[in-house]
């Protein structure tokens, strides 16, 4: 494609359909990086005009030649050719992709080369077995006997693709590449090995898995650098899958036991990251045997961040536990570890643990909950970092449904009596989102008692969020405790507050009456909240007066046409001619919305 | 991990706070990895200079085996006892190896290495502050240090005593040992990389086996720090080490030399804390142009690739850093870039933020770069006249604009006709361009007027195609 292109194209019989394209084609060779990255984003579209075959022959070639260009454009580059199989003429001619691709797959910048190998490995599934044995591979060989580390690393992502399509003869290649590459001199090599690991030992036979991967995982795992071990630790759950139960104690333990030893702390880390991939890898008799001791080692780390990804894990380890002794390991081995977590020095192992211990409740059964794990919840619920509280708050319910509301009001009501007064905003509104499960469960009476104050209380917090939620809170309260209930206990309450000195609080008045009005009925809203609204449109607070504007629009539907008549449409035609720009907006809004004008 | 959780950064005022409140705290981390068995108590042992020399030998051995035993600093109360008894041991033994001749004789070695190994090597603690910034930061200290300072001290004098014999010490400083060192530099205790420094140049320039393998393993922590994790503490330890070998490179370089100026030092240009380690770089790049200035060329070509495109700061520096190259360039060399690179610097003078603009038009009070513009002004001013023209007239900052005018009195002087010529192509362009846009938008007018009568898209776009033409033909 050479500069003039574009006349000769437009050119050509007059079809300026293809002058576009022309241009695109220019802009490949723009100066401005933004239009040739425009340019090449709509690769495909130049593609296609050019035809299968001058794409093969011209448009290929050439962008094979502009591969130094900015990383921005060879990413770009390196996705679109991801999806050119179909452009280039379909499978029978994919194989003219792996140019550009292969030199894309060796620049520095690691998101271009592993765009470029994710496009590899894409179209390597449209090559035929003979292609992919002509092509691909040598490809493949190629990039892993390069010189410099950037094209051994993307090599490591594409043996696996190639590999269950190809003849024993290649196979023994690969494998040999693959060795090869594992024990590179290069950390940056041995670590995309180590993370392929996996995936490659997933196309093995397992014959091969036995004797070539099992090898290669004991080497990389006691690699001298800790960020190649802690890699090994995510093949070990792969390899695991993969063998017949016999094995694993000699092949797979070692390993594993190492590296839940690893002197780095990074390994141990990753170790308590992937354990319950690990325990359902290598089964139940292991778990018991080896995982146990393990992970209370784990959960009793020197290094916090070890012990926090392990009191993550802390539920899905004993659920995963054998259940014909799970109760007797968890309580004799876990719970004496985790109940030293509750007090850890550390607010993110504490709040890590806060996450997930209320599961336990579940597996324990209702009285090793109420005698072991209240306590503990207890105390996270009165820990001072108020992210461990809102743990513990936002999973109450897995406890509730094993012990009952009632247990568990009695023994955490004071707690959430506190909370309800936290200085931390948050806290609060996580225990008013609870409080209509609670209100439903403990019924109105108790509620009445313990509750209600509480309710009422945080309709005049200081912060909005949580008047807005307590408002929001009482319109469900009132939906499942009824109208009745509403008109003797909630709304004098907030009907009272209308002459409260603060205008905030007096707002409150309307946005409850707005969230109130629908559930509360025709009569309560006409008779009880309908004559304080009115009242409130003498207010000497414009922003009182607009809300009233707005609150009546809100429940004019509900009313009935004579009191929108003769109540509602006086006020709003008196504030719609208020001094305030604002109050005669929403004023006149209403009168539209409710059309009383 | 964070000391400052998720739920105090949602309120947004209390971050800030936190964050001092942080700071005042002096943070201490260690790493002195779970020691098996519980410290013993230490009893002190009979000073060295009180023994007879024929049990000299064996009582500093025993010290050094006192000395493999760990004791945890997080806690500040116990073993205060054994803490001072081995303090004042590796004091005595600092003082033993750097007065004494004579006592470093083959025995030794392997139990001087063991207590020097079993002290400092350690895998670091994670960091306190996941968001460390060094820059803002206090670091997070280590916590053994009273310890740890005493024996890379000692491992020091070590090295430094005129007996010292690499040949006996390879056995034991190899590459295992050198691969460990490394890692230390990730330390965030600037006192602990100060140290490593030191160390790791002289075992640099004793143990010319292990050369090779040190410079290798430096690429690859740079290697790494660029392409996967964008973080290392000792990024300007090690290039303050590289710059002293870089100065020592046998000439011609050999190619493994010239890769790592392309593919590690110039890459590194792209890190984002490249204010911590700029000066190094720079040096580096600096002696490696002196060595062999051929590299002139790819190596500005490189730093114009990564040219920050909106961090103001890390721009200053590149200018800098070129200035500095600029310092040491062979006219010849210079010849092969000045168009590239002053096309930079012309955008580089027009920057809205003052500090890049001064620093670029600073380039004009260097003797030898003037001297370099002059030879060459027939290209350069052509390049630079616009912007120079345009930010006259047009920067914000009074200080820029005194400063461009300065430049573009320095440039007529070197040419004057050419300057008159540019100056009135310049104003010819400058009214050309304001009649083209007005007879682009009264073209615009007829094109819609077009679009009106023609009823056929393909003539529509003939119209377009030929006004177009037109257009070009006209200016």
């Amino acid at each position: 494609l050479r500069e003039g292109e574009v006349s000769k194209m437009a050119g050509a019989d007059g079809d300026d359909s293809l002058y576009p394209i022309a241009v695109l084609i220019d802009e490949l060779r723009n100066e401005d990086v933004q239009l040739r990255l425009n340019s090449i984003k709509k690769l495909s579209t130049i593609a296609l005009a050019l035809g299968v075959e001058r794409t093969r022959t011209e448009l290929l070639p050439f962008l094979t030649d502009t591969i130094y260009d900015e990383d921005e454009v060879l990413l770009a580059l390196a996705e679109q050719l991801g999806n050119f199989t179909m452009l280039v003429g379909g499978p029978e001619y994919v194989h003219c992709l792996l140019p550009p691709l292969e030199s894309l797959a060796t620049v520095e910048e690691t998101v271009v080369r592993d765009k470029a190998v994710e496009s590899l490995r894409k179209i390597s599934q449209e090559h035929s077995p003979v292609d992919l044995e002509v092509h691909f591979e040598p490809l493949v060989k190629r990039l892993a006997s390069g010189d410099w580390f950037t094209s051994r690393t993307s090599a490591c992502g594409l043996f696996s693709v190639c590999y269950p399509r190809v003849s024993s003869t290649v196979k023994a290649e690969i494998r040999q590449h693959f060795r090869t590459l594992c024990s590179d001199d290069t950390p940056m090599v041995r670590r995309a090995a180590a993370s392929k690991l996996g995936e490659f030992a997933k196309v093995l036979e397992l014959e091969y898995v036995k004797s070539d991967i099992i090898s290669l995982f004991t080497a990389l795992a006691s690699d001298e650098q800790d960020s190649v071990r802690l890699l090994a630790v995510e093949a070990c759950v792969s390899i695991a899958t993969l063998l017949p139960q016999e094995d694993l104690e000699t092949l797979v333990m070692p390993t594993l036991r190492q590296a839940a030893e690893d002197k780095s702390w990074r390994v141990r880390y990753m170790v308590a990251d992937k354990f319950s991939e690990l325990q359902k890898a290598v089964g139940p008799e292991i778990t018991k045997n080896d995982l146990v001791p393990a992970f209370q080692n784990l959960l009793k780390d020197c290094e916090a961040e070890v012990r926090a990804a392990a009191a993550n894990k802390v539920k899905e380890f004993c659920e995963n536990l054998p259940e014909d002794n799970r109760e007797q390991i968890i309580m004799t081995h876990i719970l004496p570890c985790v109940k030293e977590l509750v007090s850890d020095t550390n607010q993110h192992v504490k709040s890590a643990l806060a996450s997930v211990i209320m599961g336990l409740s579940t597996i324990l059964g209702k009285d090793n909950t109420i005698e072991h794990l209240l306590p503990l919840f207890l105390a996270q619920l009165k820990d001072e970092c108020p992210e461990v509280r809102l743990n513990i708050i936002s999973n109450l319910d897995c406890v509730n449904e094993v012990i009952g509301i009632r247990q568990l009001s009695q023994s955490l009501l004071p707690a959430i009596v506190e909370l309800a007064e936290d200085a931390k905003w948050r806290v609060r509104l996580a225990i008013i989102e609870y409080m209509p499960l609670l209100a439903g469960q403990l019924g109105v009476e108790f509620f009445d008692e313990k509750l209600n104050t509480l309710c009422m209380a945080w309709l005049i917090d200081h912060v909005y969020a949580i008047r807005e939620a307590a408002t929001c809170n009482l319109m469900k309260l009132v939906e499942k405790f009824g109208a009745e209930w509403a008109q003797n206990t909630i709304v004098p309450k907030v009907l009272g507050m209308a002459n409260d000195p603060n205008y905030l609080h007096r707002m409150t008045t309307l946005f409850c009456i707005n969230a109130l009005s629908k559930a509360c009925g025709q009569e309560i809203t006409t008779k009880q909240m309908l004559p304080v609204v009115l009242k409130m449109s003498n207010d000497q607070v414009a922003n009182v007066r607009f809300n009233v504007a707005k609150s009546l629009q809100k429940i004019g539907p509900i009313l009935d046409s004579n009191a929108l008549q003769t109540e509602v449409k006086p006020v709003l035609e008196k504030l719609a001619s208020d001094t305030d720009m604002d109050v005669k907006y929403f004023a006149q809004e209403a009168i539209s919305v409710l059309a009383l004008a | 991990m964070s000391a400052i959780s998720a739920s105090e950064k949602v309120d947004g005022f209390t971050r800030k706070s936190m964050r001092k409140a942080q700071k005042q705290r002096k943070s201490q981390g260690s790493s002195q990895y779970r020691t098996h068995t519980a410290p013993v108590e230490l009893s002190p042992l009979p000073q060295l200079k009180d023994a007879p020399s024929t049990e000299q030998q064996e009582l500093f051995t025993q010290k050094l085996q006192q000395c493999c035993m760990l004791f945890d600093f997080l806690d500040s109360v116990t073993d205060l006892k054994s803490k001072e008894i081995k303090r004042a041991t590796l004091n005595e033994l600092v003082d033993y190896v750097s007065t004494n001749r004579g006592v470093l004789v083959e025995p030794a070695y392997p139990e001087i290495t063991n207590m020097i190994c079993t002290n400092i090597f350690r895998v670091l603690p994670p960091s306190d502050n996941p968001d460390f910034d060094p820059e803002e930061d206090e670091p997070t200290l280590e916590a053994a240090w009273p310890h740890i300072q005493l024996v890379y001290e000692f491992l020091l004098r070590f090295l430094e005593n005129p007996d010292f014999q690499p040949s006996i010490a390879k056995r034991y400083i190899d590459q295992k040992f050198v691969l460990q060192l490394l890692e230390l530099f990730d330390s965030e205790d600037p006192r602990e990389r100060d140290f490593l420094k030191t160390i790791l140049h002289r075992i640099y320039g004793k143990f010319l086996g292990l050369r090779a393998f040190i410079r290798k393993q430096i690429n690859n922590i740079f290697l790494r720090f660029i392409y996967e994790t964008e973080h290392f503490n000792g990024v300007a330890e090690l290039l303050e080490i590289l710059g002293s070998i870089i100065n020592g490179f046998a000439l011609p370089l050999k190619a493994e030399h010239k890769q790592f100026l392309m593919k590690v030092l110039i890459p590194l240009h792209t890190a984002k804390g490249l204010a911590l380690f700029h000066a190094q770089l720079a040096y580096c790049v600096v002696q490696f142009l002196e060595k062999d200035p051929t590299l002139t060329e790819p190596v500005i070509r490189g730093l114009l690739k990564f040219w920050p495109k909106t961090c103001s700061q890390k721009e200053v520096m590149f200018l800098g850093e070129i200035e500095e190259i600029l310092d040491v360039i062979e006219p010849t060399q210079f010849k092969k870039i000045q168009e590239p690179l002053f096309k930079q610097i012309s955008k580089c003078v027009t920057n809205p933020h003052f500090q890049v603009a001064e620093r670029a038009l600073y380039f004009w009070n260097n003797e030898y770069i003037l001297s370099l513009i002059e030879e060459n002004i027939d290209k350069i001013l052509p390049i630079m006249f616009g912007s120079l023209y345009r930010i006259s007239k047009e920067h914000w900052n009074p200080t820029i604009v005194a400063l461009v005018y300065n430049v573009l009195k320095t440039l007529m002087e070197m040419n004057c006709t050419l300057f008159d010529e540019l100056t009135s192509s310049y104003k010819a362009d400058r009214q050309r361009k304001r009649k083209k846009t007005s007879i682009i938008s009264s073209m615009a007018d007829n094109i819609s007027a077009c679009n009106n009568e023609c009823e056929f898209r393909g003539s529509r776009h003939l119209v377009l195609i030929i006004i177009i033409i037109w257009t070009f033909m006209l200016f």
